[in-house]
């Protein structure tokens, strides 16, 4: 069976590659189509691969197109893995993926460098997919890498700008830091297990016994949270996302729900044979990540950009899925991420709509009462404000109750990371009810009529100006009445018609967890690996080297219930105890959601004086909060500006300027005045030749006389 | 007979004299007389090395280079005059065009 697995990353490859070499010259129209049409072929391909894996009795497919390097005893292969954890990942990526190319088709439609945005967009794609679908950790980390690239451009798409400059270069660096973890985690891999393919790596680690390596696994599992740390935007190194809202904000929607960010945890997931043979790192990861997701959600509730409203959610979201991941319920952070991809790309992209209907403007402060005016995105946010709230029977409902009932009760799990689960749900309900009732309702607070008008591009902060040169005559030429911004208004169709697909999806997207479904679908990749599946895997290792084309492993699906077998009578009355306390733990997340919602219409519907009272009250706390607990400005002190003085003191002024600079300067120096000497000699007196020629001859006889002596 | 060391540095002392003339002279003529005083130190070496050894070689080699010797005094002298020609002196020290 051969599933064109390829054919997935590398259509939208060769979208961007094409709008990237001749977009120039395309007109608007002709980028748009051709990054649509191949977004959509990768889309279709990865329905088409899906259905047919699903359709098999395979659990999970590989295809190897050849060696890319072989390095003494490590090869890596070209190599393409679907199963079930790729499958739901490519599905996600691509379908949301497309979903925002449609909306980023108008809402870039204003905008300079269209061509660049959409080879970007379709690059960011490609190397996502390449994440998402190899077969080895190295090929997962040139998408790592590539997805980082991506973002950098993305974000500092609006280039000109310096904010949105440094913006890009912030998350860059940050990457990098993360990134440097993982590599590391690279190399202990390789070194220890000689490889870097999935299989063989989790066949070793099943063989080895449990106490032994343990040191190991947990340096590599750490190593590995710190790259995942980096990528997901988690303490300490959540830093670069909330800054990545300088990017254009479909970009935001696709970083923050569909793509990026969601590479960390795919890869903890992946790595859960590591993760669960080191307790230690496990722990780590549930921590960070409860921590993250209370942390964020505290900066979310005192924002008022309402990009970076959402911003804090995802980090606070992202926070959820790391907590999963961390008790060891890889497949409810899986399900979480699935459900926040929804989600959360519907409330990027309303709020790009909002931001949009309303001329560029993203303070919420100035905004308001804009139901009337734009119904069709007000109701779409809302859908996705009550999925993400946790209010049944949306979407997130589903994954987040199945992360906070496993924070609970998994072996992992302890009471005070469902504790802190269901403080951050709280808060998650408030703000983001919040930002609904600042947005729209009560009444429209921005200006109205001309004082907006010449906000000829919509952009999200004034980058009216900004545009590609080439373009600019372009973006001149669009005429500034067209869209002259009076009063707010909806946004045109191409817009709302992704929103309300993802509205559905937010509302569906958490069904197919109901009874742990998802779960079961997710349990051949997470189930804890056996020494009977390392020997299956041996196996296709060895079929692998005689046909290198496409191996299948066959995976008979009655063996997954070898894996545990319930003890028949305390079992089951655990279980109803069990469940009993889940119906309740349910209950009390969900009253935990409507109390975040009664919270928030109190203090921005009902009693709009209160909040700034409270502020005022809690003032040191609530500056405190509103700086962001001032971590960029601890970390610009404690990190940044050493790093900049040590590299401008001893680096700059010391390394390149004092030595390299100064040893070749000094040779050149040192040549010059030996010259300086040695042009003496040519006197143009015959004497002094004659002299030097005489001596010459004078010590070769001498040298004669003497090797004859002896 | 006289032995041959007794030539040998007689020839030697010859030569020196030609060296330290031609690196202390300034005048043209002076410096071509005592290359020729050199060659001929040389000169003498061979005949007296063929004269010992009873061998007609050396002979043979005075006489070719006395030929140069000749031809090269010809050219030489023709060279400084028409360096007295154009320069007016004979001293070296004023003909250094070939400096730097």
């Amino acid at each position: 069976m051969n599933l064109y697995l390829w054919s997935i990353p590398l259509l939208p490859l060769t979208g961007a590659a094409i709008n990237g070499l001749f977009g120039r010259r395309f007109s608007n129209k002709l980028v748009a189509t051709v990054a649509l049409f191949f977004t959509a072929a990768s889309f279709g391909m990865a329905i088409c691969a899906a259905s047919r894996l699903l359709g098999s009795n395979m659990l999970s497919i590989i295809e190897l197109h050849g060696t890319w390097f072989r390095a003494g005893t490590l090869t890596v292969e070209y190599g393409f893995l679907l199963d079930h954890l790729s499958l739901v990942m490519m599905l996600v990526v691509t379908g949301v993926g497309f979903l925002i190319h449609v909306y980023s088709v108008a809402y870039m439609s204003h905008e300079g460098g269209y061509y660049r945005y959409f080879c970007y967009l379709n690059l960011f794609m490609f190397f996502m997919l390449t994440l998402v679908l190899a077969n080895n950790y190295l090929l997962m980390f040139v998408g790592w890498e590539g997805v980082g690239l991506a973002s950098y451009l993305l974000i500092g798409f609006f280039f000109v700008k310096d904010s949105a400059a440094n913006a890009g270069k912030k998350a860059f660096i940050t990457n990098r830091v993360g990134d440097f973890g993982f590599l590391i985690a690279l190399f202990l891999l390789i070194q220890h297990f000689g490889s870097v393919q999935y299989h063989n790596v989790f066949a070793r680690i099943s063989q080895m016994p449990v106490e032994a390596h343990a040191g190991l696994l947990t340096a590599i599992g750490l190593l590995m949270l710190v790259g995942a740390c980096g990528k997901s935007a988690q303490i300490p190194l959540y830093v670069w996302l909330p800054d990545a809202m300088e990017g254009p904000t479909p970009v935001s929607a696709l970083i923050h729900a569909a793509t990026m960010v969601t590479a960390g945890v795919y890869m903890v997931c992946r790595s859960n044979a590591v993760f669960s043979r080191a307790p230690i790192a496990l722990l780590a990861v549930a921590i960070i990540g409860a921590l993250t997701a209370f942390f964020a959600a505290t900066i979310g509730i005192t924002q008022t950009d309402i990009k970076r409203v959402l911003a804090y959610s995802t980090v606070s979201q992202l926070g959820y899925m790391f907590m999963a991941a961390g008790v060891a319920a890889y497949s409810a952070a899986i399900f979480h991420l699935m459900t926040h991809a929804f989600f959360k790309a519907l409330l990027f992209l309303a709020a790009g709509s909002v931001i949009h209907g309303i001329g560029g403007e993203q303070d919420m402060r100035k905004m308001g009462g804009l139901r009337k005016y734009m119904p069709i995105t007000f109701w779409t946010m809302l859908i996705a404000t009550i999925a993400i709230s946790g209010i049944p029977p949306l979407a997130g409902f589903y994954s987040k109750d199945e992360i906070l009932w496993q924070a609970f009760s998994s072996p992992h799990g302890h009471w005070i990371f469902w504790l802190i689960g269901a403080v951050t749900a709280f808060m998650t309900s408030f703000y983001m009810f919040r930002l609904i009732f600042m947005t729209f309702t009560g009444d429209y607070r921005g200006a109205h009529g001309e004082a907006q008008v010449g906000h000829a591009a919509h952009t999200d902060t004034a980058h009216g100006q900004v545009a590609d040169k080439e373009h600019a005559a372009h973006t001149h030429a669009v005429p500034m009445d067209a869209h002259g911004h009076g009063d707010p208004h909806e946004s045109p169709w191409l817009m709302l018609a992704p929103l309300c697909l993802l509205a559905a999806l937010s509302i569906c997207g958490g069904w197919i967890g109901i009874g742990g479904r998802f779960e079961r679908f997710l349990e051949p990749v997470m189930r804890p690996p056996q020494v009977e599946t390392a020997a299956r895997f041996d196996t296709s290792v060895l079929a692998n080297d005689q046909q290198r084309r496409m191996i299948a492993m066959m995976q008979a699906a009655q063996s997954d219930e070898a894996g545990q077998m319930p003890t028949a009578g305390e079992a089951k009355h655990e279980n109803e105890h069990a469940k009993g306390t889940e119906e309740a733990l349910m209950f009390i997340s969900v009253v935990i959601a409507f109390a975040g919602l009664g919270l928030a219409y109190l203090l921005y519907v009902k009693r709009r004086d209160l909040p700034a009272k409270i502020a005022t009250s809690l003032n040191g706390l609530y500056t405190t909060v509103l700086n962001k607990y001032y971590v960029d400005e601890i970390y610009g002190a404690a990190v940044i500006q050493p790093i900049i003085r040590f590299s401008t003191s001893a680096l700059w002024k010391g390394v390149d300027v004092g030595l390299i600079d100064g040893t070749v300067n000094g040779s050149a120096h040192a040549t010059q005045d030996a010259s300086q000497v040695l042009r003496q000699q040519q006197s143009g007196s015959i004497r002094s030749y004659a002299a030097w020629v005489a001596a010459g001859a004078g010590f070769v006889v001498l040298y004669m006389i003497w090797t004859g002596i002896r | 007979m006289i032995p041959l060391n007794y030539y040998l540095v007689l020839s030697a002392i010859l030569f020196a004299c030609g060296v330290v003339g031609f690196l202390i002279k300034r005048n043209i003529i002076t410096i071509f007389m005592s290359i020729e005083l050199m060659l001929n130190a040389v000169n003498l070496s061979f005949v007296a090395f063929a004269t010992a050894r009873g061998v007609l070689s050396g002979h043979i080699f005075v006489f070719f280079v006395m030929v140069v010797a000749a031809a090269e005094a010809a050219v030489g002298l023709a060279i400084i005059i028409s360096v007295f020609r154009t320069r007016e002196t004979l001293n070296v020290d004023r003909v250094n065009l070939l400096k730097l």
